[in-house]
């Protein structure tokens, strides 16, 4: 890894350490506030979650930071992320409690606009979603926990010391599992952006392989400990009794509550087990673990008859929500029109959508049908967002259509040039059908990425995508995960 | 864990500081007993049972508050369990003064207000014994606790009901000089006052138990 990408990289580990900083309060605000843990205690404990949820489960929500906007060069990625960060330290600085997830958020939908993008709509209205369903969702968990929590330490009738004692040893063990579940669930936003430019390959240590997603997360979990250890300190004594004084139990039951909210938008492992069994679940995006914490503390003030609850506060919370979003998405535009211009570094690389007969003609297959969409063919564009309007201006397609229809036309030139990519398969990884298909396509070009996903889905079915239901879904990220492995090692005119 | 040894070791001290209060009480009232009947050798072992209890209780209550603090111990009721620990501790510390005053001052009671001696001493005794189970049950099931804070309160109005009577006939009494009357009733309000003690933690314990129950 030279110097110029660890600077590139520098950003988002900054952007790491102000989440470690700011989202630890979260998890062991109330408990070291309360003296019921030990600063020390709780910065280890929640340092090694949080680098075990990030290596271990950071994948899931990854996926979705990718669906919403490739950012695909390093000085763009560097400047998204230190977009986010600065507009996270000044919610910070302003007493506003921050979201790193739509700091983030805001950063890359600032990025697409600066360089033309199409901002995906079902990522976006997902993730939006979920801001709403957090705090409710949290908020509903704690009411439901305490609850349970009462009545369980009434009827155990356990000595005064002995609930002290197991209080404390729930709250390093909740803590420890809301760590997991922030270092599995934020660590998209910390390092999700520099995904498409991972710097890292493989490796394998002690017979335990890390792959290069999880290496770059892994450095990412040691920037957001980095920020536990030296600076959550200061911001963990301040939480806990900012809306509502909690008692031991509360603080317990508010951890919980929101180590399982984070927990059920990034598992891909419940996910699966929910599907499994018919049952609705959830998208798996980044979510705010303040926006948790704040819903379980209000669920617990308004079971409380909502005497307690601090309304200034709470305005100023609402406040950042709205604020945090649009200031880093503002951040985001000046800063890479800034670093584009004064230090010409390339920001975003542009895309070539060509609307070829091919194109047109796979368009008509889905059902894109547009009233003059025949009058397009041979046009070309750099500018997404521009010919999106056209389109739904012009040939009368829905966005989502437009949309469909500039993903089906964006020209991703790969050559299948086995001899050139050899060395960086990973044939472990793709397995031997997925490669023996991958070979029945040596020497072939395809010019949009679509034709390149229909002739590896005819070689083989495991290159095949199935229908979208909750079930399927993890089957299809896996798919989707490989055509892009498989995009970045053939692409014409680039090195592996 | 070392907490849960710490917390164990607290659990047998604060249960071991109760013991020897609830033990001060029905010794206090068997030293009074010993007294009325002229057993002076009994008496006295009594009184040196009391000062030993009343000894150890301190040192218990030292070392609950020492170890509460230097392992920040239920910080939301620390403050109740400290105040709880210390005015039991007055309840021993009060029959071990009163009993000192016996043995100091050897006060000369008719035989014919012994049994209402006795009958004082045994409802302080019962009144104490209420308060502390009420404690114990503070620390497990708040909610149970105000059952025997009933007892206290109405062995509490008992042992005053008892202490007016006999100071009531001590002065009606034409046998006693005035001296020997404010001598006698003197000694009444002393046994009496026992009772007055523990009613102090009752009401506290009331306090501390709703606020555990919130």
């Amino acid at each position: 890894m030279g110097p110029e990408l660890l600077f590139f990289l520098s950003s988002g580990l900054f952007l790491g350490w102000s989440l470690g900083a700011n989202d630890a309060a979260n998890l062991f605000g109330t408990a070291v506030g309360s003296r019921m843990v030990r600063f020390r205690t709780a910065a280890v404990v929640c340092s090694l979650g949080v680098i075990l949820g990030a290596v271990v489960g950071g994948a899931g929500a990854a996926h979705t930071l990718g669906r919403l906007g490739a950012v695909n060069t390093l000085p763009g990625a560097f400047t998204v992320a230190l977009a986010a960060a600065l507009a996270t330290l000044a919610m910070t600085r302003c007493g506003l409690p921050i979201s790193t997830s739509q700091a983030i958020v805001g950063a890359i939908i600032g990025w697409n606009i600066y360089a033309g993008m199409v901002t995906g709509s079902r990522a976006l209205s997902q993730i939006v979603a979920s801001w709403v369903v957090c705090p409710l969702l949290a908020g509903a968990a704690a009411v439901g926990l305490y609850l349970l929590l009462r009545a369980g330490l009434r009827r155990s009738r356990i000595h005064l010391l002995r609930q002290d004692a197991l209080l404390r040893a729930g709250l390093l063990l909740v803590g420890a599992f809301g760590a997991y579940s922030l270092g599995a669930n934020n660590i998209a936003n910390v390092m999700g952006v520099f995904l498409p430019d991972n710097p890292f390959r493989d490796v394998t240590v002690l017979g335990v392989t890390l792959s290069a997603a999880q290496l770059l997360f892994l450095l990412g979990g040691l920037a957001i400990a980095a920020g536990i250890m030296t600076y959550s300190d200061r911001v963990i004594r301040t939480v806990g009794d900012r809306l509502l004084q909690l008692s031991p139990e509360a603080a317990l039951v508010v951890v919980l509550a929101q180590s399982l909210v984070l927990y059920v938008f990034a598992s891909e492992g419940l996910e699966a087990w929910l599907a499994a069994r018919g049952l609705p679940t959830f998208p798996l995006v980044p979510v705010s673990s303040s926006q948790a914490v704040v819903g379980a503390i209000i669920g617990l003030g308004l079971m409380r008859g909502g005497r307690g609850i601090r309304l200034r506060p709470l305005g100023g919370i609402g406040l950042g929500w709205v604020a945090t979003p649009l200031a880093a998405g503002i951040i985001a535009f000046f800063l890479l029109f800034f670093v584009d211009n004064v230090f010409d570094q390339r920001v975003a690389r542009s895309s070539l959508f060509r609307f070829d007969a091919e194109v047109l003609a796979e368009a008509d297959r889905a059902g894109i049908a547009g009233e003059t969409l025949s009058s397009w063919q041979g046009r070309e564009g750099k500018n997404a967002m521009r010919l999106q309007q056209a389109l739904e201006r012009d040939a009368g397609l829905t966005r989502a259509e437009a949309q469909r229809l500039l993903e089906l036309a964006e020209v991703v030139p790969v050559h299948i040039d086995l001899d050139r990519a050899g060395l960086h398969l990973d044939e472990e990884w793709l397995g031997p059908d997925a490669m023996r298909a991958l070979h029945a396509l040596a020497g072939r070009r395809f010019e949009h990425r679509w034709q390149l996903h229909e002739a590896l889905a005819k070689a083989s079915p495991l290159w095949r995508e199935r229908q979208d239901t909750p079930l399927n879904r993890g089957w299809n990220r896996d798919v989707r995960d490989k055509l892009a492995f498989i995009e970045r090692v053939f692409l014409a005119g680039s090195g592996p | 864990m070392p907490i849960f040894r710490t917390t164990r070791i607290i659990e047998s001290q604060i249960e071991e500081f109760l013991d020897a209060i609830n033990e001060g009480a029905l010794v206090f009232r068997d030293a009074v007993a010993s007294y009325l009947e002229g057993r002076d050798e009994d008496f006295s072992a009594k009184l040196a049972i009391v000062e030993d209890l009343e000894t150890r209780a301190d040192r218990l209550s030292r070392d609950v508050e020492a170890s509460l603090y230097s392992q920040s111990l239920i910080p939301e009721h620390r403050g109740d369990v400290l105040a709880l620990l210390e005015h039991s501790d007055d309840i021993i510390d009060r029959a071990k003064t009163c009993l000192q005053r016996f043995d100091v001052e050897r006060p000369r009671i008719p035989a014919v207000w012994h049994d209402a001696y006795r009958r004082l001493a045994e409802t302080v005794f019962r009144c104490v014994e209420a308060v502390i189970m009420a404690a114990r049950r503070f620390f497990r099931d708040p909610a149970a606790a105000s059952d025997f804070l009933y007892q206290v309160h109405h062995y509490e109005g008992e042992a005053d009901q008892l202490g007016l009577d006999l100071r009531r006939g001590i002065f009606a009494d034409p046998g006693l000089d005035l001296a020997q009357r404010q001598h006698l009733r003197y000694f009444a309000e002393g046994i009496d006052r026992v009772a007055d003690m523990a009613e102090g933690v009752a009401d506290r314990l009331a306090i501390y138990s709703i606020k555990r129950r919130m």
